[in-house]
């Protein structure tokens, strides 16, 4: 039999459940449980006057109804601001239900809890909420430049500024060194807002065990045990009082690493105070205008070069557009800030942002989170630069790539873990290398000849970053071997869609030598695992990846120390091979781990035959010692961390062919290449699919999504029939290769890889079509009709 | 409010609710009748999640009413395997190519791609593009999609390698390069010319195929 093992392609052990139906998503569960509703401001910025819910009374099947006023003091509080920094000098987040001012189009005002989720809604609509509305600020600009306040007391609408210099080897400041290069250029860009957009919104179904006084909450979260510790802070229950589930979770891909939201904090609440089960699921139009949105940045750039293109300073000024609040600090600019140089050698980088409140739902991190704004940034500034010295796009890159045997590299910069953003491994011009022999770089011109001479328009565009992965502070695993031979494995961290309990299961059946087969894994559950961050920053595979590892390292020690005793060898002479731990080249001599397992367990009771070998008349191996020597524990388990010193970082660079059409300026992408390095793959087949989906969002942020607010704080596009996704038809086929440069951080020498595949599609799509139309592109995304005005513009 | 009584065939069992004439099909079967494989993602027809077969054709349940659901036919996502459940060739495709990551609008695939391989056994690229355009996924970038749906075709077609039925449990094809290889074919040259000219969507053979 094959134990197959780290690396292999394996089919998801996840799929037979997801593909019959019996998934179960946070709405599949609670049936019965009563069900809640909101009413959400229609105004981007109001005061409340009144709230009137006498004609909501008399609706049947209602339960309760809930305005800020009938909140005790913790729950109605303002929510956590989840990640202070120093910078954050104006840090404000929302109440779970507004008190007196609403700040942006579908704030939560009144809850209503009903039979179901129908008459729940017929409530919320015979309410009536009087508002007072007051000017909306939509826009970071005008944010900036506008005398009206989203929040009274945070002058100009800043709630945070910070600015990181790292001076060039020689000493000069960024804006010194720009001065003095041979040649600058100065520039703008701008880019809209876009959402994570899972399939399955936000959800929470919480049952109160009175008798017990303890709370079981089912999260649709990409964090469980931070939920958990917020919601019993928040509702003063002691925390081994509270369990927090993630089930199958219909995609995250940021939105949901926010916590706690109003409705995780009142769905609780509401269960506990009325002793009944209650559940919330998230409609697709709140989740447009209730829960998270991202990428609105506007960038200002100087860049001083000499004549080989290399870059001697780089001066960056970004306008962040943070919508209402900030519950998740500001780590979205810190990213965009600190990823910025990508792959290269920057001589003197000085970054600056301010993160601006406006009148909008609030940004949160989005795949990739502030590094598709980054990577446009830097890889527009070097297409610039070719442009100016007429030189290849692909050579300005090379003039400043790190080189391979520069790493460790250190950027000078403080990431956003709070640690030396320094460069673990990687080799950048091969990369490029394989990206220009995937697409045919060099041979474009001929393509573009050909295409010429039938009338067609194309153009060929790249783009480069580099991804900082696997964020601590911590991840652990907990491993455990019962007496029929199963391995339990569990972690605390969260799924969404990322395959954890089959790579998971990989690494586990890898290091113990057993058949997968043979291995479970629960992730997400605090039931199982009460210690974990939460699934963000492309972490999963990196963290618990490895601190199941080496929970699997104790484990196998400890199984070797005990079947040496009864096989009477040496633990250095065994192996574990299929289950069995063996003398190594003896054959026969062995025993196997369901065994060990009944071994590590000194019992009195024998509930099965197998049990009773571990009894005390069974013939223990020593009278004269404890029956748990000292410094064991009982059981065939055990439990590890992984926490890393700081961040490994991937890389990758994509190149896309596009067509545009002459007459309706339409775009398409007619080839798509990316070459990836994320170390070591643990299922290559789901390192690729995570591409694969990273793309496809890239595309949507290039070409069709956007936040269409207008001037009034309206989401004028608050539907899928009007903000617009890819389907298959919209994305192209990506073609695809793999570089390996391990990480020397971590014991797999892994790296993440969920948020690579989003992270310069922009760039690479606004060179292509720069390329191919020979007209500069600054914004993105960009449709047909917006090329189509630039190409009258430029006449 | 006056319920309606409703009588459906779903998966081949009969089955009564009482129902508000305002309630969805997807609601009735999610939770009257406690199918909850179908999946709601929008709420106003434009995602495909909640797409199941109403006397054979896909339709969106979120945009239907269980009262005019009454009599019909109805197969959702559990109604697929075979009785011993044995996976169909479309699941089991689905698992073999990785066409599914969070799994939320897998059962509006199932059902859409069912439906079109009956109607379609052999769907050119196009009209596979075609029969997909009305799903969204967020996850999987659509391309292990496609895969699943030519894979489905062979099954159907009985094309399949010898290997076992029911769920694949071998190392599975991957759908790109897995090794440390960048070839994608002579790119540039007359085929890359021809490729670039005519592909535009997700068609073709992946790059990995070939390399591999």
């Amino acid at each position: 039999m094959t134990t197959r093992l780290f690396g292999e392609p394996v089919p998801r052990r996840e799929d037979p459940r997801l593909l019959t139906g019996r998934g179960r998503y946070l709405d599949d569960l609670g049936a019965g449980a009563l069900e809640a509703a909101f009413v959400r401001s229609p105004h981007a910025h109001a005061r409340i006057l009144d709230i009137d819910v006498s004609a909501a009374i008399e609706v049947e099947g209602l339960v309760a109804i809930y305005t800020w006023e009938d909140l005790p003091e913790e729950v109605g509080a303002p929510l956590p601001l989840l990640i202070p920094h120093p910078a954050l000098t104006h840090g404000r987040t929302a109440r779970p239900l507004a008190r007196d001012v609403v700040r942006h189009v579908g704030e939560p005002v009144v809850m209503v809890v009903a039979r179901d989720r129908y008459l729940a809604e017929d409530a919320c609509a015979l309410i009536r909420v009087d508002y007072e509305p007051a000017e909306a600020v939509v826009g970071v600009e005008t944010a900036t430049r506008s005398a009206r306040l989203v929040h009274d007391d945070v002058p100009g609408n800043v709630g945070a500024h910070l600015v990181q210099e790292v001076p060039s080897a020689a000493g000069l400041g960024a804006r010194e060194a720009i001065d003095a290069a041979p040649h600058t250029l100065s520039f703008r860009l701008d880019i809209e807002r876009s959402a994570s957009m899972p399939l399955e919104g936000r959800g929470v179904y919480a049952r109160w065990d009175a008798d017990d006084r303890s709370l079981r909450i089912y999260s649709s979260t990409q964090t469980s045990t931070s939920v958990r510790m917020a919601v019993a802070a928040r509702l003063g229950l002691p925390l081994t009082k509270v369990e927090v589930i993630a089930p199958d979770v219909g995609g995250g891909f940021g939105v949901k690493i926010v916590h706690p939201w109003p409705e995780e904090v009142l769905v609780p609440w509401a269960a506990m105070l009325l002793g009944r089960e209650v559940k919330w699921t998230e409609d697709r139009r709140e989740h447009f205008v209730s829960s998270a949105h991202e990428r609105a940045q506007v960038q200002h750039v100087r860049v001083g070069f000499d004549d080989a293109g290399r870059v001697l300073g780089l001066d960056v000024t970004i306008l962040h557009d943070h919508g209402a609040y900030t519950p998740y600090g500001i780590i979205v600019p810190i990213i965009t800030a600190t990823q910025l140089p990508g792959p290269y050698r920057i001589g003197a980088y000085r970054v600056e942002f301010s993160s601006v409140y406006t009148n909008t739902v609030q940004v949160t991190p989005y795949r990739g989170a502030g590094r598709p704004q980054a990577a446009f940034c830097m890889e527009r500034t070097m297409d610039r630069i070719a442009a100016h010295l007429g030189l290849d796009r692909t050579a300005v890159r090379e003039a400043n790539f790190i080189q391979p045997d520069e790493f460790p590299y250190d950027q000078g910069l403080t990431f956003q873990d709070g640690r030396p953003l320094i460069y673990d491994s990687g080799d950048y011009p091969e990369s490029l290398r394989m990206l220009k022999e995937l697409i045919g770089w060099d041979s474009f011109g001929e393509l573009r000849a050909r295409a010429a001479a039938e009338g067609r328009r194309l153009g060929i565009g790249l783009g480069c970053y580099v991804e900082g992965t696997g964020v601590g502070p911590y991840e652990g695993g907990h491993v455990q071997i019962t007496s029929d031979g199963r391995v339990h494995v569990s972690t605390g961290l969260t799924s969404q869609g990322q395959g954890h309990e089959t790579a998971f299961a990989q690494i586990a059946a890898a290091e113990l030598g057993v058949p997968l087969e043979r291995v479970s894994v629960v992730t997400g559950d605090t039931r199982r695992f009460g210690y974990a961050v939460g699934t963000f920053a492309s972490r999963a595979a990196v963290m618990s990846g490895n601190a199941i590892a080496l929970a699997c390292r104790r484990v196998r020690e400890k199984a070797l120390r005990i079947a040496a005793d009864a096989l009477e060898a040496d633990p250095g002479d065994l192996e574990i091979v299929d289950g069995e731990v063996r003398v190594a080249g003896t054959p026969g001599v062995a025993v196997p781990l369901a065994t060990v397992a009944v071994l590590a367990n000194p019992l009195r009771y024998a509930f099965d035959a197998e049990a009773a070998r571990a009894t005390q008349f069974a013939g223990t191996p020593s009278p004269d010692r404890p029956p748990v020597a000292e410094g064991e524990e009982p059981g065939l388990e055990g439990r590890d961390y992984y926490s890393p010193v700081r961040s490994t970082f991937a890389s990758g660079m994509h190149a896309a062919i596009v067509e545009t059409d002459p007459l309706t300026a339409e775009i398409r992408v007619l080839r798509y290449a990316v070459v990836h390095d994320c170390g070591n793959l643990v299922n290559p087949m789901i390192v690729e699919g995570q591409i694969h989906g990273g793309v496809a969002q890239g595309v949507g942020g290039a070409l069709y999504e956007r936040m269409v607010y207008d001037e009034h704080g309206q989401l004028l596009n608050a539907s899928f029939m009007d903000f617009l996704m890819p389907y298959v038809t919209e994305v192209p086929r990506i073609e695809t290769a793999h570089l390996r440069t391990p990480s020397p951080l971590n014991p797999l020498g892994i790296k993440g890889a969920g948020e690579a595949g989003v992270i310069p599609v922009s760039a690479v799509i606004a060179s292509a079509v720069e390329d191919a139309e020979g007209i500069r592109i600054d914004r993105m995304p960009i449709s047909p009709s917006e090329l189509f005005d630039l190409r009258r513009a430029a006449g | 409010m006056t319920n309606i009584a409703v009588t459906l065939t779903v998966n081949g069992v009969v089955r009564r609710a009482e129902v508000p004439g305002r309630r969805l099909l997807s609601d009735c079967l999610r939770h009257d009748l406690g199918l909850t494989g179908t999946h709601v993602g929008c709420e106003h027809g434009v995602c495909g999640c909640c797409t199941v077969l109403l006397d054979g054709e896909p339709v969106r349940s979120c945009l239907t009413l269980a009262a005019t659901a009454d009599g019909h036919e109805i197969t959702t996502v559990e109604g697929l395997a075979g009785p011993d459940g044995e996976p169909s060739p479309v699941q089991r495709a689905f698992a073999e190519c990785h066409g599914l990551q969070c799994g939320f609008c897998t059962p509006g695939f199932l059902c859409t791609v069912t439906a079109l391989l009956r109607d379609n056994p052999a769907p050119s690229e196009e009209e596979v593009l075609e029969g997909l355009s009305g799903n969204l996924c967020r996850c999987t970038g659509y391309q292990n999609i496609v895969r699943s749906v030519r894979r489905a075709a062979e099954l159907i077609a009985g094309e399949d390698d010898g290997g076992p039925a029911g769920w694949p449990s071998g190392p599975v094809r991957t759908s790109g390069d897995a090794e440390d290889t960048g070839h994608a074919g002579p790119a540039g040259d007359a085929e890359g010319a021809g490729r670039a000219g005519i592909a535009g969507g997700a068609t073709g053979e992946r790059a990995g195929a070939e390399g591999a």
